[in-house]
């Protein structure tokens, strides 16, 4: 702690974070070889939210901010989810029902 | 500054905040509500690639062949790379090591550079060779006999097999690359837009304005950075590996 509060995290931290990213890379590139049909996107999909959670937990410090910034990131995340999910109904009961698009 | 109060440590913070502790968290905050705004955004991108390569998944197979995974993988690192050092750099300031927070938000902004050279040996790639989003799509056009048979020359067998492909590409290709252009040059211009920040944090770090009090334009620049990262973890794979 910095005497205004502010954490301070260890040099160490970052390092294993950034090796883990890393890491998670080279298995995404790696898995994508093999052709599991649509499995293939949920798993590339799956690797980069890991990913994308280590940056936004310690890179981004969320870990240790106000929770409030956390909500505000996570509201934002569930908004899409909703445009995504609406979306995709409409969608796919118009090609369940025949019509072109 | 007008309106700027400075207590008794020394810190300085605008009249309406309680303390510079106060005036830092409500400026983060306030950077958090815009990432907000550009997730739902390239949210919106990420919806329509998702759904039409459901849809369509013969044109975004057929598109993705013509990409290189490994400038991709490249630039994921070298991005990475940068968000790591950004995030270094703040660190360093928090614990008054101005002399290396600047040299790494300086190795910050050359990956960034570095990315944005990769993107443009990967964009000439494409326009030379007609992989362009729509109606301005001319693949076909370009890549006459004697074209391909001199690319054949170079790379064997691996140039030959893309061009037999140039017959059996789905209708309507063009769209992967709208989808292409119009995802990877939005994120560009941030990467472009997030380079002037970090530029800017730069000279106002050797001009002396930031300590391990003071910090709150470098956190939200790097922020921002960290963002534009996290939009590349999800690009990365949608476009060049699935």
């Amino acid at each position: 702690m910095s005497d205004n509060g502010h954490h301070i995290l260890p040099l160490k931290l970052y390092i294993t974070v950034f090796i883990s990213l890393l890491v998670l890379t080279a298995f995404t590139v790696w898995i994508a070889q093999f052709h599991f049909g649509a499995l293939n996107t949920f798993i590339a999909m799956l690797v980069a939210t890991v990913k994308a959670t280590l940056v936004a937990l310690y890179f981004m410090h969320l870990k240790y901010d106000d929770k409030m910034n956390a909500v505000c990131l996570l509201s934002g995340v569930f908004f899409l989810v909703v445009m995504f999910a609406f979306i995709a109904i409409d969608v796919y009961t118009r090609v369940l029902q025949g019509s072109t698009l | 500054m007008a309106h700027r109060i400075t207590d008794a440590n020394g810190n300085h913070y605008a009249f309406h905040y309680k303390n510079s502790e106060h005036e830092f968290e409500a400026s983060k905050f306030g950077v958090w509500i815009f990432l907000c705004t550009e997730i739902l955004m390239f949210g919106g991108l990420f919806v329509g690639y998702i759904l039409y390569s459901g849809l369509y998944p013969q044109i975004f197979e057929a598109g993705s062949q013509f990409l290189d995974w490994k400038l991709g993988a490249l630039n994921t690192v070298v991005l990475l790379l940068s968000s790591f050092t950004i995030a270094v750099s703040i660190r360093c300031i928090q614990v008054n090591d101005q002399k290396n927070a600047f040299n790494l938000l300086l190795i910050t902004f050359l990956c960034g550079l570095g990315f944005m050279g990769i993107k443009s040996i990967e964009y000439s790639h494409k326009f030379h060779d007609g992989l362009l989003p729509g109606k301005y799509f001319n693949y076909q056009l370009h890549h006459n006999e004697g074209h391909a048979a001199d690319k054949a020359g170079h790379e064997d067998g691996h140039a030959a097999e893309a061009t037999t492909h140039v017959s059996e590409l789905p209708e309507n290709i063009a769209m992967y690359f709208s989808f292409y252009f119009v995802m990877t040059g939005i994120h560009g211009s941030h990467v472009l837009i997030g380079m002037g920040l970090i530029l800017w944090a730069m000279i106002r770090l050797k001009r002396g304005d930031f300590n391990a009090n003071h910090y709150t334009f470098v956190e939200g620049a790097a922020l921002f950075w960290h963002l534009v990262d996290l939009v590349w973890i999800y690009l990365f794979p949608l476009l060049y590996l699935v």
